[in-house]
């Protein structure tokens, strides 16, 4: 902006050009040069990361199925209150609706996304279809009804209402255990249908032990480490590092050798008359508690010990000096230096655990899997995707959310690994 | 440590801060020292006492044609993903660098989220999206996601390093008359290389432990070494998947060693130049 | 420069492996002893008569990956082993190639279950009770004994889904065998099922691959527990004392079928090899499934067909899976199951 209007008397570059103007003309350059390096990644990143969940989110709310298979009936069902039967039109509509299904093939999808608003939807279309197209002449709301009687119940007629837009919070509602009542509100579900709240609260619960258990064994290990001789030291963190470098998998493998039921753990204790009858250690909660804080431990004590080897052992001999009790020297001294970092650590933590998938459902029951095993679990078992994008995109938020306190927290420059 | 006039509850305490400490650096590291044996034992069956000793899972590890398979595949994917994500972080990394960079907390939290978006969701993600585009059951469709979730180390670890640059060794370079491609190879890379070299083992490691977008990308031609791992964990539970692990063992500890000497040699060149 | 031309050697291995492969199909079935059987019986022999590469994986029957494959038009797997109602549903849904019978054999040589429009039969497998007859001192002989666990203390093994596992909670409950399906469409049927899955809960320790309830019982982990016919007997011969009781267990018929887009001609005349008398015997005799092909049940000792859920012996108080009822009610069944489950 300085550029066209030159202050009078400013410096001049040798060429004649305000230096004011030509540093701002650099800069920009070095900007520009500056972006352009990043562009690469970022367009790379944008095609096999961010558009791909972004894709995925948008499933959680699109209903292509009824809207494009029964587009007249959705036309006549616009008006309609949804208090009495609709009327002759609705049903002509979707008598040709469906004859025409039937010849395209699409009653399945159309079937299966009905099921889920109205169990027993599925046979009530498909016996429909079979017996479409109506003779000519007949009466459509009799033909229906007679084909079978549920035609006259107001729930099917309902959920096609319901579903005549492309975009539906019938997922995201259900990924939260509820549901559209009768009017349209949306309501919680009964109890014994409720799962999706438990799963989340679950998933929290879980990591949030597995954060605790973490910070127990990791914190003092760190300060441990921090204190000894470099030498040492150096060497006793080869035993973290080594498993932190171990694949997974491995890791998962050899605590199933131990903890199964006549693992390692169990033929030890009963060697030893500790107990009599194996301990359930593996594929229950136990297990899964043992495998995540051994897998995530790591986290916790190199960002501690980073943090802890920087702070002068001076302070705390002052303390001690002064006259404090060693572990009070501790507690008001050192420990609030290492709050922020230790902290940062947890919560990275925490982060990674919400979103286990690979440990729970192999080390784990049907009661330890967490929201992740949900999302796989509607995509490949039931392909049901919109359920899968809705249980995501929740998890995506939570994680997203964090993941924001975490920046606030560390400062995303200052990432560090070990 | 421990001064010799320390009172008995102050050496109890230094004591069992000891033990404890002990106890948790072996509850790291012995269910790696558990499985490795296991892969020596002539028994079919993961279990202890070990009766006889034999290298049969290691012959059936290598010459079963899946497993080989797998190790060639990871062998394929997790290089060809390290070199796209370390080519493009460590462009990125030094772009972010520049001190004039616009939104560039924003743009270094979207560069690294890949580390924290839970890896189903990328998994479902990108099954969904890549499936239209054919590029499910490709090496290529692979490649790139494990490619994604490299970069955040990547550019984690090359920022870090050129955090601590000195940029006045450029314009020394380039006042004793070094041409900038000059100054970047002979002066730039010896100083970052170390870093970039740490970014890319961590992305190789990403790549070469991923399971679970390899679970929703991969057809049975692309099957890499977790994969089979995963599956034979799911289904049996047989002493070649303790071959298949101390030999991944045997791998980690490489690039641990690697990374330490690595490591090591930025420390003296720091202090060589403090 | 040396560097640079290993990097030009990685990358074209990377993008170009698939190119230089020689003519092959991917075959798809469920793992473990099921797979190694095929692999003796079908796979290795159809390699070597037709100079095709068998590319094998294998699944837990998820049809989402043939979903995903058949939507992009361009499947990856040209084989596909399916249970019977999901080929029922999937060739419904348009998601599998019409079979070309004429091409694969004689209908009249396969067992009825085996004949269909998108599927052919590879063998009949059964769902059936199986113990460590070292772990426990009396024999169970119903679903009735596996839910008494007064009388068998110890853990259960079951498949983690509800397909089998409400049909044994109702004949545990007392249901007739010939009244499963019946009771089991009501609402109230489903009610009793989850009622009776509910009281032995605490008990139960869920499998999801067939090999693992082989390995369960071998290692004590489970007393007893459901299981494929064909899993326990491979374990036997390995020498565990494992043993089936054929009452009560549900058998079912797996089948071939090719995914919609996949190279059909080559896929088709693999089955086709598959489905020989000779290639079915050697696959009975290294797994306890029965043929489809009636030529082959004919060929094989009456040792290994006594072993096999097709024995006469075997079939007194078993059932035929209601493939109709399950195509119906699977999601809803399966999701409602896991909400359960989950609790």
């Amino acid at each position: 902006m300085s550029e066209s209007v030159p202050m009078p008397g400013a410096l001049l570059a040798a060429d004649g050009v305000p230096l004011k103007a030509r540093l701002a003309r650099q800069r920009r350059l070095r900007q520009l040069k500056a972006v352009l390096l990043v562009l690469p990644l970022m367009l790379f990143l944008l095609l096999t990361f961010l558009l791909p969940i972004g894709a995925l989110l948008t499933r959680s709310v699109d209903n292509p199925e009824v809207a494009a298979v029964l587009p007249q009936t959705g036309r006549a069902l616009a008006g309609w209150d949804g208090r009495a039967l609709p009327g002759d039109d609705a049903f002509l509509a979707l008598a040709q609706d469906l004859a025409r299904a039937k010849e395209e093939k699409t009653v399945p999808e159309l079937a299966k996304r009905l099921n889920m608003e109205e169990p027993g939807f599925r046979s009530l279309l498909q016996k429909t279809a079979r017996k479409m197209p109506l003779a000519a002449g007949e009466a459509p709301k009799a033909a229906l009804l007679d084909i079978d009687e549920r035609w006259g119940e107001l729930p099917y007629w309902r959920a096609i209402a319901r579903n005549g837009h492309t975009v539906t919070p019938y997922y995201l509602l259900s990924a939260l255990d509820m549901q559209q009542g009768a009017d349209g509100t949306p309501e919680l579900k009964a109890e014994e249908e409720r799962a999706f709240l438990s799963i989340f609260g679950r998933t929290l619960w879980m990591s949030f032990w597995v954060t605790v258990w973490c910070l127990l064994l990791g914190y003092p290990l760190a300060y441990w480490l921090s204190q000894l001789p470099a030498r040492r030291s150096n060497l006793l963190m080869i035993l973290v590092l080594l498993p932190f470098w171990t694949s997974v998998l491995v890791r998962v493998a050899a605590w199933i050798v131990l903890l199964q039921r006549e693992g390692l753990i169990n033929s030890a204790l009963m060697a030893l008359g500790l107990t009599d009858a194996p301990l359930e250690l593996a594929f229950n909660r136990v297990g899964v508690y043992i495998a995540m804080v051994h897998i995530l431990l790591p986290f916790v004590i190199l960002p501690a010990y980073s943090v802890m080897k920087s702070i002068p052992p001076s302070y705390m001999r002052a303390a001690i000096s002064l006259g404090d009790h060693p572990f009070a020297a501790f507690w008001k001294i050192y420990f609030p230096q290492t709050v922020s970092g230790v902290a940062a650590g947890a919560l990275l933590v925490f982060i990674m655990c919400i979103g286990y998938y690979i440990t729970p459902a192999l080390l784990g029951s049907p009661e330890e899997q967490m929201v992740s095993y949900y999302v796989a679990f509607y995509t490949n078992v039931t392909i049901n995707w919109g359920m899968a994008a809705a249980l995501g995109t929740l998890l995506l938020v939570a994680t997203l959310l964090l993941y924001a306190v975490y920046q606030r927290l560390v400062g995303s420059d200052k990432l560090s690994l070990g | 440590m421990l001064p010799a006039y320390a009172s008995l509850p102050e050496k109890a305490w230094f004591w069992l801060f000891r033990i404890f400490n002990v106890l948790v650096l072996l509850f790291l590291v012995s269910p790696l020292f558990a499985i490795v044996p296991l892969s020596f034992s002539a028994d079919s069956f993961l279990v202890y006492p070990i009766r006889a000793f034999s290298l049969r899972w290691y012959e059936a590890f290598l010459t079963d044609g899946e497993w080989t398979r797998a190790l060639m595949n990871s062998f394929i994917v997790a290089p060809a993903a390290t070199l796209i994500a370390t080519v493009l972080g460590t462009l990125a990394s030094v772009g972010l660098a520049s001190r004039e960079f616009p939104a560039k907390s924003l743009l270094m939290g979207i560069l690294v989220s890949p580390m924290v978006v839970p890896v189903v969701i990328v998994g479902v993600g990108a099954y969904l999206f890549f499936a239209p585009l054919g590029l499910t059951g490709s090496y290529l469709g692979l490649v790139l996601v494990h490619a994604a979730l490299g970069v955040p180390f990547v550019v984690i670890t090359v920022s870090a390093t050129l955090a601590g640059f000195n940029t006045n060794l450029i314009r020394a370079s380039a006042s004793m008359g070094a041409g900038p491609l000059t100054t970047f190879m002979k002066v730039v890379m010896p100083l970052v290389a170390p870093g970039i070299i740490s970014g890319a083992l961590f992305a190789f490691a990403t790549s070469f432990d991923e399971v679970v977008v390899t679970l929703f990308l991969a057809a049975p031609e692309q099957m890499t070494l977790p994969r089979q791992m995963f599956g034979g964990i799911k289904e049996n539970i047989s002493p070649a998947i303790a071959a298949a692990a101390t030999i991944l063992i045997l791998f980690s500890v490489a690039l641990l060693l690697t990374l330490e000497w690595l490591r090591g040699r930025a420390e003296r060149m720091r202090t060589r130049k403090a | 420069m040396k560097k640079q031309t290993t990097l030009a050697a990685v990358l074209a291995l990377t993008f170009a492996a698939p190119a230089f492969a020689q003519k092959s199909i991917t075959v798809v079935s469920f793992g473990g002893a099921n797979k190694a059987a095929q692999e003796v019986a079908f796979y290795k022999p159809f390699e070597k008569a037709t100079a095709t590469q068998v590319v094998a994986g294998d699944y837990n029957g998820e049809m989402a990956k043939i979903k995903a494959m058949v939507d992009a038009g361009r499947p990856s797997w040209d084989v596909v082993e399916v249970e019977s109602p999901e080929l029922l549903r999937g060739c419904e849904e348009g998601l599998f190639e019409k079979i070309n019978w004429a091409k694969v054999g004689n209908k009249a040589d396969f067992v009825k279950p085996a004949i269909s429009e998108c599927g052919v039969g590879i063998f009949v497998w059964s769902t059936a009770l199986a113990y460590n007859a070292d772990k426990l001192k009396a024999a169970p002989a119903s679903w009735k004994d596996f839910w008494d666990v007064k009388k068998f203390p110890g853990k259960r093994g079951l498949r983690k889904g509800a397909k089998y596992t409400l049909e044994f909670a109702l004949m545990a409950d007392g249901v007739p065998a010939s009244d499963v399906y019946k009771v089991l469409g009501t609402k109230a049927g489903v009610e009793r099922a989850f009622k009776k899955l509910t009281q032995l809960k605490p008990n139960i320790q869920w499998w999801e691959a067939g090999a693992q309830p082989p390995q369960f019982l071998a290692s004590g982990d489970v007393v007893m527990s459901s299981a494929y016919n064909g899993r326990i007997d491979a374990a036997q011969k390995e020498g565990k004392n494992l043993k089936v009781v054929w009452n009560q267990s549900i058998y079912d018929v797996d089948s071939w079928a090719i995914p919609k887009g996949a190279k059909a001609a080559e896929a088709t005349q693999f089955i086709a090899f598959a489905s020989k008398p000779e290639q079915q015997k050697v696959y009975a005799s290294n797994i306890a499934y029965g043929p489809t092909n009636v030529k082959a049940i004919k060929l094989l000792p009456a040792k290994v067909a006594s072993n096999l859920p097709t024995d006469p012996a075997n079939l007194k108080g078993a059932l035929p899976i209601d493939v109709a009822f399950w195509v119906e009610h699977g999601e809803d069944l399966e999701e409602r199951f896991n909400a359960w489950a989950a609790k």
